[in-house]
């Protein structure tokens, strides 16, 4: 155990679902006693399943990593740091942690409207694990760090919703264990307020610090870890660098991330659209684009016979559904023949790196021509992710470009 | 036996590791651990007496009215219409003598039964010993309990009862309250997380207990053949200890034995089985 921080093997968390409700009366209890002999051995085992939330997942964690477990939902990771923080017993395996250790399942865990925010911060800071001497010591940069200095007696209930989250978290940033494990709590607050949590995270995962953190923010991950473990249904299926596991994630969501095949006609067989999908710098086809680089957007098709004017055009839309952009291949006048001709092709636009805010992206993708209009018209045919690493961004902006500034 | 979340020294590096491994069998009451986290279990109970009279206009007046009117209307009813026999003592004092330990039992218990439930967030989302919240549910009433007190000695001055040296046994006498509704308390909050008929019955049961007790006569009255049986009550020998402490009536030897006894063995159970449902306290809830 010299340097290792978590050392976790075959883990195992059963849970029963079905009839087992989370409460019960007294009354149903005693029926199903009473009636179980008549119901019979088989009937009894058919109203409860099990399932296995976790199953033999092992790994170690070395101090000072910050090690990020991603998933869809449900495939256990809170379930995992439950049992980490031992709110929850393990069916089956076993860990160890090297002490002092806390977690950040929840902000504000204990926060009472009655009580002002000098009494909260005291009181969620004891829930939290830190003892008064270091409440005592931290008060006046905690009240800083949250801005409400001017409210700090005044009771809870008269805050606004962002003044609580901001006071909750932080309490939860000076949280100074040897370990930390946190779930999800990045996703509170406004933009900004997210942002500046994102920062202080940062400065908590650099300071020599173990975490593990569990979230859906791509872009906070890539930001904070050294390393990623992919869970899906209760088991390990990726584990390792960061960039990678997080490829693979996206890769594999519902939503066509990073490549699609297509394979259909148009109405008159002229045109066949077979697929597209992003490549990064190095023309490796991934979903996950860092903000900096440059990439390209591809799209293979085929035409049975010659097509003149045929043009491939794509429009960017963000999460909001904003247009961002509008390019096609009549932008490039060399281009206007050879697009259009008898054979199978794939064309790709480069687009500069620098220019897109983090975030999610989806191409809208069109071939047309002017005999026939649209051959082909697919709104959402696939989607990417830039990922905002080395940028400075609220996270709601159309472009982030980086540009010249001068000082006079 | 295994015991899960226990600390041991590491050989290589100088800091202390957590085990986590699943829990069978028999978990043992980790005394230890609930006092290094005695810090929390002070701030909880800071916070439940804080938040008891918040915008009220009575306040902490509050905690002397309670135990005072209820002597009021059973001074009426039992003492004056009903005549019931308070061995010579004046009524009043003789029923709010009794008042005192069972209002601090009563609220406890009504407390540390919800306490679990009451804090569902804290039990799924933070580690701590979950005894630490039934207990912060019996140690708050304390404070009330210390107010009307004082009221109490006032009315012992009032009709004459000047205190003498025995009032020091109220001292261990709290402690036996403190443990019987812990004991209870534990059960009952346990219970209670999967089973929520607990908190609707409470009322009830407080009810039935207070009749039970010997708030408004005295056990003497009970006939001697089921004096044994009416010691099992805890609250039996308590309540007496009091008034033998304040007002100089009978000690209750015999009641008071069975009574410990009644007590250490619900408190044991109690705490174990609240230990052992422990680890499914966030699944249930």
């Amino acid at each position: 155990m010299s340097d290792i921080a978590v050392r976790v093997e075959n883990l195992g968390k059963q849970y029963r679902i079905g009839e087992y409700v989370s409460y019960q009366t007294l009354r149903e209890s005693l029926m199903r006693t009473i009636t179980s002999p008549f119901r019979g051995r088989r009937s009894q085992d058919s109203d409860s399943e099990y399932i296995w939330a976790l199953k033999d997942v092992s790994f170690e964690v070395k101090q000072g990593e910050v090690v990020g477990i991603i998933g869809r939902n449900g495939a256990g990771k809170s379930t995992l740091l439950k049992i980490l923080t031992r709110i929850t017993t393990p069916t089956e395996g076993y860990a160890e942690i090297i002490e002092p250790v806390r977690s950040l399942l929840e902000v504000g865990t204990g926060f009472h409207p009655e009580l002002t925010g000098r009494e909260n911060i005291y009181l969620n800071g004891a829930v939290m694990g830190m003892k008064k001497r270091e409440i005592d010591r931290k008060f006046t940069e905690i009240v800083e760090f949250s801005g409400v200095e001017k409210f700090i007696d005044t009771p809870l209930k008269r805050y606004s919703s962002g003044m609580q989250v901001r006071l909750a978290f932080a309490v939860a940033a000076h949280l100074e264990p040897k370990v930390l494990l946190v779930d999800e709590v990045l996703a509170v607050g406004d933009a900004e307020f997210q942002n500046r949590s994102l920062g202080k995270m940062r400065d908590i995962a650099g300071g020599g610090r173990t975490v593990l953190f569990v979230s859906h923010n791509m872009t906070a991950i890539l930001q904070l870890c050294s390393r990623a473990i992919l869970l899906d249904s209760g088991k390990i299926v990726g584990q390792g660098d960061t960039r990678n596991v997080v490829s693979s994630y996206l890769k594999d969501s519902q939503i066509p991330l990073g490549e699609k095949v297509f394979n259909i006609s148009d109405e008159d067989n002229t045109v066949e659209l077979l697929r597209a999908y992003t490549m990064d710098n190095n023309q490796s086809i991934r979903p996950d684009i860092l903000y900096k680089d440059p990439f390209y957007i591809a799209v293979e098709y085929q035409t049975a016979s010659q097509v003149d004017g045929l043009r491939v055009g794509l429009r960017l839309h963000n999460e909001q559904n904003v247009p961002i952009l509008h390019t096609a291949t009549s932008d490039c006048s060399n281009l206007e023949s050879l697009v259009g001709a008898k054979g199978a092709h794939r064309v790709k636009v480069q687009i500069p790196g620098s220019l897109l805010a983090p975030g999610r992206y989806y191409v809208e993708l069109g071939i047309w021509s002017p005999g026939v209009g649209h051959h082909h018209h697919i709104t959402e045919a696939v989607a990417f992710e830039i990922a905002g690493v080395d940028v400075d961004s609220v996270g709601d902006e159309v472009l982030r470009p980086t540009l010249e500034w001068d000082l006079l | 036996m295994s015991r899960q979340g226990h600390n041991r020294e590491n050989n290589d590096t100088s800091s202390p590791i957590t085990v986590i491994r699943p829990l069978k069998g028999w978990a043992l009451l980790n005394l230890r651990e609930i006092w290094s986290y005695r810090e929390l279990l002070y701030f909880l109970t800071w916070r439940d007496v804080k938040i008891r009279y918040k915008q009220t206009v009575l306040g902490f007046a509050w905690a002397i009215l309670q135990p005072f009117l209820m002597m009021v209307v059973f001074t009426l009813f039992f003492g004056n219409l009903l005549n019931v026999p308070s061995q010579d003592i004046p009524y009043p004092l003789f029923s709010y003598t009794a008042l005192l330990p069972w209002t601090l039992f009563s609220q406890g218990i009504t407390r540390s039964s919800v306490s679990l439930v009451g804090n569902i967030s804290m039990v799924q989302k933070v580690y701590f010993p979950r005894l630490i919240l039934p207990l912060s549910g019996i140690l708050a009433p304390v404070i009330d309990f210390a107010i009307a007190f004082v009221i109490l000695v006032g009315m012992m001055f009032f009709y004459g009862y000047a205190p003498t040296v025995r009032i020091l046994m109220v001292i261990p006498l709290t402690l036996l309250v403190f443990l019987i509704a812990s004991g209870v308390g534990l059960w009952l909050s346990a219970i209670n997380v999967r089973y929520r008929d607990v908190q609707h019955a409470i009322p009830f049961l407080m009810q039935v207990w207070l009749f039970a007790s010997p708030v408004v006569y005295s056990s003497s009255l009970v006939p001697q053949k089921y004096q044994a049986i009416y010691g099992l009550n805890p609250m039996a020998g308590v309540i007496e200890g009091f008034r033998w402490a304040l007002l100089g009536t009978e000690p209750p030897s015999s009641l008071i034995l069975i009574s410990c006894i009644v007590v250490i063995v619900i408190f044991i159970t109690g705490a174990y089985y609240f230990r052992n449902s422990e680890k499914t306290f966030a699944d249930w809830v």
